[in-house]
């Protein structure tokens, strides 16, 4: 209809006539199954509350170190002089103040706030690297085994029973500290990475099991549906197959199971911490906080409840926001 | 166009066994026994006959999705049960399919574009003008607005999936299409408007199909040829007329007469077929057919009849005491 390109490119837009039936078809044309599950996460209020705290305990999380910066205490200061003679903060509510928003420590007197903020750090650094280990594991082994079947099936098969039949918290008992001595031996001191480390290990060894057994069931379900038998009579390869064809229908229970591995593995960290093989006392981790704080449970009940209530918080956005996500994602659901 | 002597499609002795894994040690189940029939380029074969024959095992069995026990399938001069996957990638071109439940058999997660260009993309095929105006081309030969490319198989209805999944297995421009069951899953009004599709694409593409349906109507409708299966096998071949008008085998003229009649009241008067405990995991001896055949003698639990043509016409038959003459002699009477 234009003769120049660039003609055409300001006048489409307002050219009426029958061009514009066209292009009002196309704009309320073709909404993906993407497009539909943000607007579906949109118009869910509980997801947006969720996702909304999400962020902001990610971005608290991301700027800790800013956050050091502006509030002027680091995680590793002590403040004895705050602390009366039983080693108990001085003033109201564990020592809460203008200057230490959450009160201090009893016994080493740290500031309570900055060590949740790197607490968060810490406890979401070791669950979403252990949640997104989990996922690859478990989809890489979940896909092999239901595609191809076979004799890989029942190998990956046993190996997920086996790997359930252990008994976590037992392992992780025995394991942790005799890592820690072989790899470092009786009187050195043990970097803190190397806690979080070990601690990113167990959960992936033994998380994914979950996602392996959904993805292999998925995996098996769709590969005896028509689009696949259609995709394979058109001569598709197994590259095709597997990108192409199988993933994007896999994503959704992906999603909903590595949003629901993340909270799992936040309160597994502060379990683990809390019975004394997962982080080193240096290390601020919300499982280390409650672990000291449960001496003090009569006499500085503060001290309990800031970690408590934040690790609550945390696990609770999380669980809800995988809640929610899975009802966008589902296509079937008629919100 | 390179024309080939000979038919487009030749299958000789097909068999397809599947194992059967249990408790219990049992033969496999044989689903196809030994077909042979021919497709010659441009005709429409339909392949007839009660649940559990072997008609959709054939079907995969022709576009290779699964791989025949014995047998040859001859497409276009070249064996297709004999190719490897890079020699049979041309050939795939050339043969589709078009599947029953038009919602499973499109990907939910890929735009109707996207799906209906697969084909091009997996055989590497740029077609003149581009893949996106292949595209277009393709559904508006099927009926489909071409504006809906970029939508969803969720905001189509179920017409309209099926239009989409025959614009894919018209993509790369075959020339043998195999449809398996393409109406069974639609509504009524729905399935004419498809049926008269699928006939129009025949006349003006000089597609080939293979219709597999139990559906006598739409056979009728479409095919030139009709083959009748039984558990496995072929029981009778031959044209439309011959099949619908005078068939030889006792089981067409049972299946046949056992299509309700819209204008006719009261109980329907059709040789009533007796039991039905045949299962292709341990067919009878002889004629498959002789354990429910009003006919059935002797020699037919002895011998197996082969497929044989009698009067000199298309028609083959394999029955020892075949039937002849029209099916429904007061109703042809009252058509003359």
């Amino acid at each position: 209809m234009s003769l120049s390109p660039v003609d055409g490119t300001v006048r489409a837009p307002i050219e009426p006539g029958g061009a514009a039936g066209g292009s009002r078809a196309r704009r309320t044309a073709g909404r993906s199954p993407g497009q539909l599950v943000w607007l579906r996460l949109r118009a869910d209020r509980t997801a947006l509350v969720s996702g909304a705290t999400l962020v902001l305990f990610l971005l608290v999380a991301l700027a800790a170190p800013l956050i050091e910066l502006a509030y002027g205490i680091g995680p590793q200061d002590q403040f004895q002089g705050k602390l009366d003679g039983f080693g108990l903060p001085l003033g109201h509510a564990g020592g809460v103040s203008g200057e230490h928003f959450f009160g201090l420590e009893p016994g080493l007197g740290r500031d309570v706030f900055i060590r949740l903020v790197y607490g968060l750090r810490t406890s979401l650094l070791v669950a979403v690297t252990a949640a997104v280990l989990t996922a690859v594991i478990g989809v890489v082994l979940g896909t092999l085994a239901g595609y191809l079947g076979g004799w890989l099936d029942a190998v990956v098969t046993w190996i997920t029973d086996l790997t359930l039949a252990l008994p976590f918290l037992v392992v992780a008992l025995a394991l942790t500290p005799m890592l820690t001595l072989r790899l470092h031996g009786q009187r050195d001191a043990v970097p803190p990475a190397f806690g979080v480390g070990v601690l990113i290990v167990i959960f992936a060894v033994f998380g994914w099991t979950g996602t392996a057994r959904l993805v292999r069931g998925q995996v098996i379900a769709l590969r005896e549906r028509e689009f696949v038998a259609a995709a394979r009579a058109s001569g598709a390869g197994p590259g095709h197959m597997l990108f192409r064809q199988l993933l994007p229908n896999l994503w959704a229970p992906i999603l909903v199971s590595f949003s629901l591995a993340v909270p799992q593995f936040v309160t597994g960290e502060a379990a683990l911490s809390f019975i004394g093989v997962g982080l080193t006392e240096e290390t601020p981790s919300f499982g280390r906080m409650i672990h000291r704080s449960l001496g003090y449970l009569q006499t500085d009940p503060a001290f309990v409840f800031f970690p408590g209530v934040l690790i609550f918080a945390l696990v609770f956005a999380v669980n809800l926001f995988g809640d929610a996500l899975r009802d966008a994602l589902d296509p079937k659901s008629s919100r | 166009m390179v024309d080939e002597p000979g038919p487009l499609l030749r299958v000789r002795g097909l068999t397809k066994h599947f194992p059967v894994r249990g408790r219990r040690r049992c033969g496999p189940v044989r689903a196809v026994d030994g077909l042979d029939f021919e497709v010659q380029a441009g005709e429409t074969l339909g392949l007839v006959g009660e649940s559990g024959c072997g008609k959709s095992t054939t079907g995969r069995l022709l576009v290779r999705l699964l791989d025949p026990t014995g047998g040859s399938i001859e497409f276009a001069g070249r064996d297709l049960t004999r190719a490897g996957r890079r020699q049979l990638r041309p050939l795939r071109a050339q043969l589709q399919i078009i599947f029953q439940d038009p919602y499973a058999s499109l990907n939910p997660r890929h735009p109707v574009g996207q799906i209906i260009a697969t084909p091009l993309r997996v055989n590497r095929i740029n077609p003149p003008g581009g893949t996106k105006a292949r595209v277009r081309d393709l559904m508006e030969l099927v009926g489909l607005n071409p504006d809906h490319d970029n939508r969803y198989p969720h905001e189509f209805s179920g017409g309209q999936c099926q239009r989409v999944g025959i614009a894919r297995a018209l993509a790369t421009g075959p020339r043998l299409v195999v449809a398996d069951e393409p109406v069974s899953a639609l509504d009524v009004s729905i399935q004419a408007q498809v049926v008269n599709l699928l006939r129009r694409l025949h006349r003006d593409l000089g597609l080939a199909f293979v219709l597999i349906s139990h559906d006598l109507a739409v056979v009728r409708h479409l095919c030139q040829r009709v083959a009748v299966m039984y558990l496995g096998r072929i029981v009778e071949i031959g044209d439309r007329d011959d099949i619908y008008e005078r068939p030889q085998h006792p089981y067409t003229r049972a299946l046949l007469s056992a299509v309700p009649q819209v204008g006719q009241l009261g109980p329907a008067r059709w040789p009533g077929l007796t039991g039905d405990g045949t299962t292709p995991l341990d067919p009878p001896s002889g004629c498959r057919f002789r354990t429910r055949c009003p006919k059935a003698r002797e020699r037919c639990a002895v011998e197996e009849p082969a497929l044989t043509r009698r009067d000199g016409g298309g028609q083959a038959t394999a029955c020892h005491f075949p039937d002849s003459g029209p099916l429904r002699p007061e109703r042809v009477r009252a058509a003359a």
